[in-house]
């Protein structure tokens, strides 16, 4: 491997890299995105003794430590081929819930959403939850604030912590919850479907109100026809803690629906000398490339791919908020016989349903005669082997695999991370934007930048999870290259 | 964390920062007073955590914002690097930085920021000791990005490998180099502050800041060089609620091997290795509230050199052992010595790493 020492300016290239190269006719030849980051996870856990794992796996991603926690803490389970008892697996989905919730909320107001509230026509230094409380008001804004709070009040109730919690262990939880913490928590659960409903009448107001907007939604440069994937119920309803992979073709046909220890037999990820992350793609379609379509094997693994792949919400009020989204979106059904939502931008919404029925998930939880119980743990008794433990991230399917020796001690370790799915559409989408709003070599500046970090946010990439970048904040710097590889133009946010 | 705390949010947020900044945003480009100190909040190798941890003192985010000229900081404001080469050397008051030193690009921008910065400050586990991601320090490079491109669900054939500089058929791409070793920010620049935590207790970030801001306005004291903020000066079993007897243990448990502990009772003394003899106060002693081990992520306590040999110590205090064969029966449940006494300390430690990860030179 050739050690290159590189030029300190062309270092400043902040967390998420663009090149797009140009043609001889000054038409995109091609663009790349790269990540330039790695923390070696998989390696350094090996040795470790696997309980340890939902713990050291918090730390790959503090902005969803819920996910990578519960995965790890499911995984052990599979090792030691333990079911927990029925109260540890209530209290865990619970904590997941009021996660979902809150973590929902962070994106929603603070990172994606200011593009359609503040406007996404309205300066950076705008769009961001300051630039939120200008314009819906401090009355909105203490709101959010207060959802943020209480959600991670009771994360830090179950979990021990806030961020980073501390409580599941191969077999369930370390200890239960009070009659009072229980009360406390339902409580917090019907306030919290308040403030989904009232989150889904803002997005109502500000953006289906608003026929530019709606527009923006619909338009096609955020329309990417491909395979969706998520997990559902035995019902074929959105679960985040538990159930199968189900995974929808571009044409509104169920491809298959799978136990997530299969994981290996439906997907793969490839790996580019240009970048530190892999890009994972459906196996039995096989990688074209960065390509929409039925014959890419490219998925994508968000909350519109969860809305599009399940048959609907578990919950009431989602579930009535699940119908109007697609009776509005797509009305008629696909080829295959399910109706889809394309339009990418429609992630802010299906993310705002997904908010609404963890709420109702937490109350219904909250209210199982099992939740108190302090029964929460089953003591292993078989010997650890190999195991896989999926959930849904708020960022898309999220799969730990762990393999270790009798004693428990990790010999292998596989992740496949939320955001990572979403890498080739991310990339498409650039690719999309670029070739836009680039022709005959002329470049729409603002026009390019938003509309790039537009497609990203709309997926709420969690680069923490590969790199350290916030969701929604990718510092972006996109260098434009002639023909000749020279760098004609740069353009830069964030960094 | 206590139920009880939980009705006054509701009100407070709403009421308080009303007056003050809710105008703010539109202000912001243009209106801000010059005299305002400057504030950078950097994350290099790190998980987010820390920024989260920071917004989540909630409605203090409006006093900070309105404390400090925010020059830098990708999760809430717009910022660019440029700007910050374009500063004076020292321009910048105060400089968060969070993450852990992995790539010669996190390593460039650190100095850039220790030279623009009066004061640097190591802002959580990752930056200060080298937090878990340090773990890595254990295995030479070239086994970690093999590892990474060559699980059992990667299909790579080929064996590619990300290379620093690559010949796209369009042109050269260029990758920060994965370094050798991790390292800690003050391996890497000079450091003048520490506030530890993986990540640290948001009413802690908030107590420090509001010291920070007392110091500047010159209504509190400076606090001397090297100065830990944010933390205790004696251990997590002081501020842990559980009862400690005094009691000796004849053999450590995992913790999936017991269904559950006595609520009220020392976990080590229960047996559980827990890392609370020798980490630093400061958090509240969370994880021992929910009957999980201190994992040690507030780093040493006060006046320890090396953590594991202080936590080494401390479990050697409780063991009831005296023949050797007795010993080592007891021992054999800390099957991952490393990561036990080094989870969150090892790349900052004195020996830094294994001797394989220094012999290596990353080949």
């Amino acid at each position: 491997m050739e050690r290159i020492t590189i030029d300190p300016v062309t270092r400043l290239e902040g967390h998420g890299k663009i090149e797009i190269f140009l043609d001889p006719d000054g038409e995109v030849a091609n663009a790349y995105f790269q990540i330039p980051e790695l923390r070696g996870f998989e390696r350094f856990c090996v040795g470790r003794p696997v309980e340890e794992m939902p713990t050291l796996t918090n730390r790959i991603c503090g902005v969803c430590p819920e996910a990578h926690h519960m995965a790890a803490a499911k995984a052990a389970d599979a090792v030691y081929h333990v079911d927990p008892p029925p109260a540890g697996k209530l209290l865990r989905e619970l904590l997941y819930s009021a996660f979902f919730f809150t973590d929902h909320t962070t994106h929603f107001y603070a990172l994606g959403g200011p593009d359609f509230v503040v406007g996404p026509d309205a300066p950076a230094a705008e769009r961001n939850i300051l630039g939120v409380i200008g314009k819906v008001g401090m009355e909105v804004g203490g709101k959010v604030i207060e959802a943020r709070k209480r959600g991670h009040e009771v994360i830090e109730m179950i979990g021990g912590r806030k961020i980073h919690p501390a409580s599941a262990v191969p077999g369930g939880m370390t200890q239960g919850i009070t009659e009072e913490q229980r009360a406390e928590i339902e409580k917090f659960g019907r306030w919290a479907i308040e403030f989904g409903q009232f989150s889904l009448g803002i997005f109502d107001k500000i953006v289906l109100g608003n026929e530019a907007y709606k527009e923006m939604v619909l338009s096609d440069g955020y329309t990417h026809r491909t395979y969706y994937m998520g997990m559902v119920d035995p019902n074929n309803k959105v679960n985040f803690y538990d159930g199968q992979i189900s995974i929808m073709s571009p044409d509104g046909e169920r491809v298959g629906t799978y136990a997530p220890a299969d994981y290996r037999d439906w997907i793969a990820e490839r790996v580019e000398p240009w970048t530190y992350l892999k890009f994972p793609y459906l196996k039995k379609v096989g990688w074209k490339g960065f390509v929409d379509g039925a014959d890419s094997g490219v998925y994508c693994a968000t909350p519109l791919s969860r809305l599009n792949t399940a048959d609907g919400m578990a919950t009431p009020l989602a579930q009535a908020a699940y119908e109007r989204f697609f009776d509005t979106l797509a009305p008629k059904p696909e080829a295959g016989g399910k109706r889809l939502v394309h339009h990418r931008l429609a992630t802010h919404w299906a993310r705002l349903i997904e908010l609404l029925y963890a709420a109702e998930r937490v109350v219904e939880l909250a209210k199982d005669p099992d939740i108190a119980s302090p029964n929460v743990r089953t003591v292993p008794t078989e010997k650890p082997t190999e195991g896989v433990g999926t959930v849904e991230a708020p960022r898309g399917t999220l799969t730990h695999h762990y393999w270790t020796d009798e004693r428990g001690i990790l010999t292998a370790v596989n992740l496949v991370v939320g955001t990572t799915n979403n890498y080739a559409p991310m990339a498409m989408s650039i690719k999309k934007a670029a070739q836009s709003l680039i022709h005959k070599g002329t470049v729409v500046h603002q026009g390019l930048l938003n509309r790039v970090e537009m497609a990203f946010r709309l997926y709420d990439p969690c680069f923490g999870c590969a790199t350290h970048s916030l969701p929604g904040e990718m510092p972006l710097r996109v260098a434009i290259r002639n023909s000749d590889g020279e760098v004609v133009d740069v353009l830069s946010q964030n960094c | 964390m206590s139920p009880t705390a939980r009705s006054k949010p509701a009100a407070k947020p709403a009421a308080k920062p009303t007056a003050k900044p809710a105008a703010k945003p539109a202000a912001k480009p243009t209106a801000k007073p010059a005299a305002k100190p400057k504030l950078a909040i950097f994350g290099a190798a790190s998980c987010g955590g820390c920024d989260i941890a920071i917004v989540n003192i909630h409605e203090h985010i409006l006093e900070v914002a309105a404390a400090f000229d925010i020059v830098l900081w990708p999760t809430v404001m717009d910022g660019k690097y440029s700007d910050i080469e374009a500063m004076e050397d020292g321009e910048i008051t105060i400089t968060l930085v969070s993450g852990s030193m992995r790539t010669d690009e996190t390593v460039h921008l650190s100095k850039l920021l220790r030279r623009k910065s009066k004061f640097m400050v190591a802002f959580g586990s990752c930056a200060s000791e080298g937090c878990i991601p340090g773990l890595a320090n254990l295995t030479p490079r070239k086994e970690i990005l093999d590892t990474a491109f060559s699980t059992s669900s990667t299909d790579n054939p080929d064996g590619i490998r990300p290379v620093w500089e690559f010949e796209a058929p369009e042109g050269i791409l260029h990758l920060p180099e994965f370094e050798p070793m991790l390292r800690t920010l003050d391996q890497v620049v000079d450091v003048d502050y520490t506030i530890p935590g993986c990540p640290p207790e948001s009413e802690q970030i908030w107590a420090a800041l509001q010291a920070v801001v007392a110091a500047l306005k010159g209504t509190g004291p400076l606090p001397p060089k090297g100065s830990i903020l944010g933390a205790g000066e004696s251990t997590v079993c002081d501020e842990c609620a559980r009862k400690r007897d005094v009691k000796k243990i004849d053999r450590f448990v995992r913790i999936q091997q017991v269904a559950a502990f006595d609520p009220e009772i020392c976990l080590l003394e229960q047996g559980l290795p827990c890392n609370g003899p020798a980490t630093r106060n400061g958090c509240g002693a969370l994880c021992p509230s929910v009957s999980a081990p201190c994992i040690g992520c507030y780093g040493a306590a006060e006046g320890v050199v090396d953590y594991g040999a202080r936590l080494m110590s401390a479990y050697a205090s409780v063991i009831e052992a005296t023949k050797p064969e007795e010993i080592d029966k007891i021992l054999d449940g800390i099957p991952d010595p490393a990561g036990q006494f080094y989870r969150f300390s090892l790349a900052g430690s004195l020996l830094r790493g294994s001797r394989s990860a220094w012999q290596s030179d990353g080949e």
